[in-house]
This record gives structure tokens, C-alpha cells and sequence, in this order.
């Protein structure tokens, strides 16, 4: 192998992992879970990634009267979901919130959410600002748009 | 001058008593141990009806169309229980979503399977909102509220533990077991699935038990 094509190949990878690493902070895959009835609340969950830290601090959407930062977890057989003030995004990793961890909740919403729609949401962030992406709506109780073939469970 | 008679003996209680406390601590840890174990896939038999009438009892409740349920019309069919609330956006919905999937995997015997929800929020949970909520899923769902007292007793009767978590304003949110029930047609407690139970589980486990 001459120096010329490891050159190239170095070169290809190099670019590779810079193509795979976003040059900002992104939100990917926003989604929701339709909202059962009239259920006043609802969750929405996405994917960030950022090149340098960051810190998801605060959301909106005019779709709830407000949105929240919450975190649910399992004591035992016990179920318990808690606001939390904000969640860290550390440098090149993916943060994906998902059902069973964080979550937006979507409070107060102004009506149900039906699968197959759409919405905005804001994420504001603390040094990236603020980022607005388009939730699609997901079957209620879905585990993600991904889900029906790898039902997602831990 | 009498000589001061010293002991090597400890001034505190008795040692057999010490032995019995240790005894009986790991009898009592022993004890649930068990417990935990069986009820995550309870054993049918002796042991089984022993722990049978350990989760479940006696309750009266309304349902999503105003009718009065108790323990009883449970009978007849496998019922499957989850104790949640329609304000929960996360854990609610995936076990109700989870056990509409697993019933939709067993086939003919998807009708002998009655999912029940019960909740643990009676305050904003009318009949009304229930009715609204259960619809959503793609199971038939019995879904039950009642006065604060009654659903007290049917959550005591199935060890589910449920408390309110204030919030900012005048919100709440619950914190509350989530564990699904399985109960046979005589109202026997049968076995539990957590949210760690895929719903390819929940379908194969209950048609082993239906038979």
C-alpha cells in the first residue's frame, strides 16, 4: 500500500468521525406519546448530541401550558417521576431521552395529542440557546418510532 | 474488706437472647426473600395458594361507565390489574400499551384475559376521564375508581404502595407500585410482571397459565 492511498484512507477517516460528530448542538428523533383521552399531560423525548458540554435547562411548547424537565425512575416496585432542573449534555455523547428515564412532560395541554400529528417544541439550552424541533406524535404508550420491530425494554 | 468480685461477664442482655434476635432476623429476612422471589413468578401448588391470598381481597369500585365492580365480577375470566393514574405520561402507558400488545399475541384465548386498571388518583380520575383514557388502547381495559377509602382498600389488598408528590402550582404527581397482576378466574393471585417484562413475555407466561 503506498503512502499516497494510506494518506487517502487516513484522510477518509478523519472526515468519517468529523461527518459523525455534528458541528453544533442537534436535537434528533423528537417524538411523543399520543395522549390517552383527555389526559392532561403528555411526554415528549429526543435525541441530543453536542461536540462541546451543554446543559438542556428549560423547555416550551405551545402545544401545554408548560413543559418540564422530569425524570422517573424505579425504587424497588415503586414508580416515582421528579422534575429535575436541568439535564448535562457531555461533549460527543448522544443523550437520548426515552420512556422508563427523562422525559419532557408536556403539562396542561391545550388538546390531546393523536398519533400521526405534529408539533414544535423549544429546548433551551445553556450555552447552545435555544433549539426548536417538530414532534411527530407516536401511538400512545409507544416506545419510540423505532419500536415495532425492537420493542425497547431494559 | 470484701474483694470486689469482677466478671468477665457483659453487663447487657443474656446471650441466648442475642442468638434468638439474630434467629429471628434471619428467619424474617428469609421469610421475604421468599416472598420476593415467589411473587416475581409465584409457584402454583401448596406454596402458591399459600402466597395466593397474600396479593388480592375483597374491594368495591365503579367503573368507566358508572357501574359498581367488586372483586367478585372479576371472576370467570384471568384478570390482569395495574394500579396507575391517567396523569402519568410515562410508566401508566407503557404498561397499558405493553399488556394491549401481549393480549393481542394470544390469539383465541385473548378473550379468556380481562385487563383491569385501577387507579390510584380517585381525585382527578372520574369515571369519566377513565373512560376517555382506556379507550386509547387497544385492549378492552376495565378501568376503576371509587372514594379515597376504596381505592385505599383495593391497593392495601394488592400491596400496591401509591403516595402524592406535590408539585409546583396545585399539581401532583403520584408515586405508585407498578407491578401487573395476574389473577385466575377464581380471583387467585397468580403472578406479577414489572416494567422490565417484555410484552412477548407477558404473552408466553399467560399462555402457559391459561392453558
Amino acid at each position: 500500500m503506498s503512502i499516497k492511498t494510506l494518506a487517502l484512507v487516513a484522510g477518509l477517516v478523519v472526515t468519517s468521525a468529523a461527518l459523525a460528530q455534528p458541528a453544533q448542538l442537534e436535537v434528533t428523533n423528537a417524538w411523543a406519546r399520543a395522549t390517552p383521552g383527555k389526559a392532561e399531560n403528555g411526554a415528549a423525548y429526543v435525541t441530543i448530541e453536542s461536540p462541546t458540554a451543554d446543559r438542556l435547562v428549560s423547555a416550551s411548547s405551545p402545544v401545554a401550558k408548560k413543559a418540564e424537565l422530569h425524570t422517573m425512575s424505579m425504587q424497588g416496585m415503586v414508580m416515582k417521576m421528579r422534575p429535575i432542573a436541568g439535564l448535562d449534555v457531555p461533549p460527543g455523547q448522544s443523550v437520548t431521552l426515552k420512556p422508563g428515564g427523562e422525559h419532557i412532560m408536556l403539562m396542561g395541554l391545550n388538546q390531546p395529542l393523536h398519533e400521526g400529528q405534529s408539533f414544535p417544541l423549544t429546548l433551551d439550552f445553556e450555552k447552545a440557546g435555544p433549539r426548536t424541533v417538530t414532534v411527530a406524535v407516536e401511538k400512545a404508550g409507544s416506545n419510540g418510532p423505532d419500536s415495532a420491530a425492537a420493542h425497547a425494554h431494559h | 474488706m470484701p474483694r470486689t468480685v469482677s466478671t468477665t461477664r457483659p453487663s447487657g442482655p443474656p446471650r441466648f437472647l442475642l442468638v434468638a434476635a439474630i434467629l429471628a432476623g434471619l428467619v424474617i429476612i428469609g421469610t421475604g426473600t421468599f416472598l420476593v422471589l415467589a411473587l416475581r413468578d409465584t409457584p402454583r401448588g401448596a406454596a402458591g395458594t399459600a402466597l395466593a391470598s397474600a396479593i388480592g381481597g375483597p374491594f368495591q369500585l365503579v367503573d368507566q361507565n358508572g357501574k359498581t365492580v367488586t372483586d367478585a365480577d372479576l371472576k370467570g375470566k384471568w384478570s390482569l390489574i395495574y394500579f396507575g393514574y391517567t396523569h402519568c405520561p410515562d410508566a401508566c402507558p407503557t404498561a397499558l400499551n405493553d399488556i394491549s400488545i401481549a393480549l393481542s399475541e394470544l390469539g383465541p384465548k385473548r378473550d379468556a384475559v380481562r385487563p383491569v386498571f385501577i387507579t390510584v388518583d380517585p381525585e382527578r380520575d372520574t369515571p369519566e376521564t377513565l373512560k376517555a383514557y382506556v379507550t386509547s388502547f387497544d385492549a378492552p381495559i376495565l378501568a376503576l375508581t371509587g372514594t379515597a377509602d376504596q381505592v385505599a382498600t383495593a391497593a392495601k389488598g394488592y400491596r400496591v404502595y401509591y403516595a402524592k408528590h406535590p408539585e409546583a402550582g396545585d399539581d401532583y404527581s403520584m408515586d405508585h407500585s407498578s407491578v401487573i397482576y395476574v389473577m385466575d378466574p377464581e380471583g387467585r393471585f397468580t403472578a406479577s410482571f414489572t416494567h422490565e417484562s417484555a410484552p412477548e413475555q407477558i404473552s408466553e407466561r399467560l399462555k402457559k397459565l391459561i392453558g
